[in-house]
């Protein structure tokens, strides 16, 4: 199948500084991608490549098969949402969903009835005759996004549309986008910082970092089977245990962390060739704790330094070999500061990386 | 009376409760007040003897007080000032040099304003290469004094054919209000997000759409700034009009100087302030009409928005 969006060998340099090296990317027709890394990792730049408001020093973009490297933004078929809504502050929410229509000469009737569609999906029909100054953040990013979807486009570009919202809106919006998302069936790139957002949201995502892209797997495959150390420490929250350790084969793969040493015999290697120091990681949302952690494959006692209640979660700050170590237990479990804890975990769903590269090992 | 609970120490009282009491005269406000009120009379009492010397003949005048008010209030003077009092030649009023003054400021403004906002945008938001240069060499020429520039444009005038002529002095208030003009809208736009540049870029809007549709409605309140800039500093300019001009189209500014500097015969100095008054009323009255929103334009400029 004709990938949608199509990235080839893209190449953005601000003066001397690389921003975005040698990309290429493949987006499928109505799949969502996240570009997610921390700020300055180029997806924002990315994505502005994408819609035409930045030129490439090298490299082109394909969208449904053409090449629109050198055509403007309005001529490639892409609708884009802004961090700060970007609304025509002096145009009715009307004129705002109506001046790219306007600018392309689309007849009145129509611009009319792709209006009053918008207008119901997103329900903002009360609001369309409105300034944007009189609505409400999430109502102006609701508007934003109809200014996409009354242009008709295949492809939808987020570039951090929910940044600018209280959680709570954060939370409502992000599962309308989903819902549109599965309505409309379109090709849509979401730029964000927040793993939530990605994870719930993306077919795939794309993890980036110093304009490139680190790993471009599944949500699933990403926080199970992050390919490298940062991919591993950026995603999950709170973020993973890293524990110095060694890894050798006699007989078995066996990891030694310290006073532990254990089997990784259901671990899935993937370069079980592999000997020598490693960095042993393991959520604390996979850290078993009392009884569970009794019958795990590997146990041990921990004293808990910090308590952290987080209502339904309880984090416990501890340490493991001399580096922090935490653990999410359930909210009811009464731990003090000072108590000794039993913890242990099951390697096989652990992720070890070398000490070198950081690769996955 | 039990006598007030009062704990002497920074500042706690044992019944305080609400807004702090504040005296109307404590020495703070005196200071203030009264600075402000020297100030101010420091600054109008000129301008009360212009009004006050106007409305007085010319024997009153003569007496000497300028300070007290007219015994006899008289228009005399102001009507003379407007329509007969002679400069040079012609002897009607500056009721002429209004006149011109109108047909010289009015085009100047909008067309300085209309050439430095479409400058200030293209500055603010296209990002073109060279960009930098172009501003550059624009806020230099703001720093250059007119004086240098006199003579060489007199001599582009008279190339071109424009010497003399009210549009020679149009044109060349709309070079000189250039710079300053451009890095006022500059700034203004580049105060303006840049992703509703983008977002009408992708909307497929190009340089005039956007520049007219979006820049130019957000944009009220500085063309407001710009307008009152403009137009006080082409009425109230001097040099340019005295040289760009012939006679018959001195402005009024121009034409004040002649009658107030004027040798021959009796010196009156009531009609001389009556045509000062007269000539300072069109920049008076615009800063009167629209102080709030030059204030709100000024503020608009400065801060993010």
């Amino acid at each position: 199948m004709q990938p949608s969006v199509s990235i080839k060998d893209l190449k953005l340099d601000f003066g001397n500084v690389p921003v975005l090296r040698n990309l290429n990317l493949d987006i499928g027709k109505g799949e969502f991608l996240v570009l997610l890394g921390s700020s300055g990792c180029g997806k924002s730049t990315l994505l502005n490549c994408i819609a035409g408001l930045l030129e490439p020093t090298d490299g082109s973009i394909y969208i449904n098969g053409q090449n629109v490297t050198w055509a403007e933004p309005s001529q490639r078929g892409i609708g884009m949402v802004f961090q700060s809504y970007a609304l025509y502050p002096q145009m009715t929410v009307e004129g705002n969903l109506s001046f790219g229509l306007a600018n392309a000469r689309v007849p009145k009737d129509e611009i009319k009835r792709r209006i009053s569609h918008a207008a119901e999906i997103l329900q903002i029909e009360p609001l369309l005759k409105r300034k944007p100054s009189a609505l409400s953040g999430g109502q102006r990013q609701r508007v934003a996004i109809g200014r996409a979807l009354v242009r008709d486009v295949d492809v939808f570009l987020f570039d951090e549309p929910l940044s600018n919202l209280d959680a709570k809106l954060r939370a409502d919006l992000r599962v309308e986008i989903k819902r549109l998302h599965q309505s409309l069936q379109n090709t849509m790139i979401y730029v964000t910082h927040d793993q939530v957002e990605a994870m719930t949201l993306a077919d795939r995502i794309a993890i980036m970092k110093g304009g490139v892209v680190m790993q471009l797997s599944s949500p699933d495959e990403i926080y199970n089977r992050p390919v490298n150390k940062y991919v591993a420490d950026f995603i999950g929250s709170p973020s993973m245990n890293f524990i110095k350790g060694s890894l050798r084969h006699d007989g078995e793969a066996r990891v030694k962390l310290g006073q532990l040493d254990f089997s990784l015999n259901d671990y899935s290697f993937t370069r079980s060739d592999f000997e020598g120091e490693v960095w042993f990681g393991i959520r604390p949302e996979h850290v078993l704790f009392a009884d569970a952690a009794s019958n795990a494959p590997v146990s041990f006692e921990v004293k808990a330094e910090l308590v952290e209640p987080m209502g339904g979660l309880t984090l416990i700050w501890s340490s493991l070999e001399g580096t922090p170590f935490r653990l999410l237990v359930d909210g009811q479990a009464k731990v003090r500061v000072g108590d000794t804890i039993i913890a242990g975990f099951d390697p096989a769903r652990a992720s070890i990386f070398d000490m070198q590269e950081e690769l996955r090992i | 009376m039990s006598e007030a609970v009062v704990v002497e120490r920074h500042g706690v009282f044992a019944e305080a409760r609400g807004g702090r009491p504040r005296p109307v005269l404590s020495r703070r406000n005196i200071m203030i007040y009264g600075t402000l009120a020297v100030l101010a009379i420091y600054y109008l009492l000129p301008i009360y003897v212009m009004v006050v010397t106007s409305l007085k003949g010319m024997p009153e005048v003569r007496l000497g007080n300028i300070f007290a008010p007219p015994l006899e209030i008289t228009f005399e003077p102001w009507v003379k000032a407007w329509s007969s009092v002679c400069t040079g030649l012609n002897c009607e009023g500056l009721s002429r040099g209004f006149l011109n003054s109108i047909k010289i400021t009015v085009p100047s403004v909008i067309f300085s304003i209309a050439v430095a906002s479409v400058n200030g945008y293209a500055l603010a938001m296209w990002r073109f290469k060279g960009a930098n240069i172009f501003f550059t060499i624009l806020i230099i020429g703001a720093f250059i004094p007119y004086q240098v520039m006199i003579y060489p444009m007199v001599i582009l005038l008279r190339e071109i054919g424009l010497y003399g002529d009210l549009a020679g002095l149009v044109l060349v208030h709309t070079i000189f209000g250039m710079p300053i003009l451009t890095l006022l809208f500059r700034n203004y736009f580049s105060s303006v997000p840049e992703e509703l540049f983008k977002a009408a870029r992708v909307d497929g809007a190009g340089f005039w759409r956007i520049y007219f549709k979006i820049m130019v409605p957000m944009a009220l309140p500085i063309f407001v700034v710009a307008v009152i800039l403009q137009s006080t500093a082409i009425w109230n300019d001097f040099l340019f009009g005295v040289i760009f001009t012939r006679p018959e189209s001195y402005p009024m500014t121009v034409q004040l100087n002649n009658i107030v500097n004027s040798v021959t015969g009796v010196k009156e100095y009531n009609v001389n302030m009556a045509a000062t008054l007269l000539s300072g009323v069109v920049p008076l009255a615009i800063y009167f009409f629209s102080g709030k929103l030059f204030v709100r334009g000024i503020a608009a400029g400065a801060v993010k928005g």
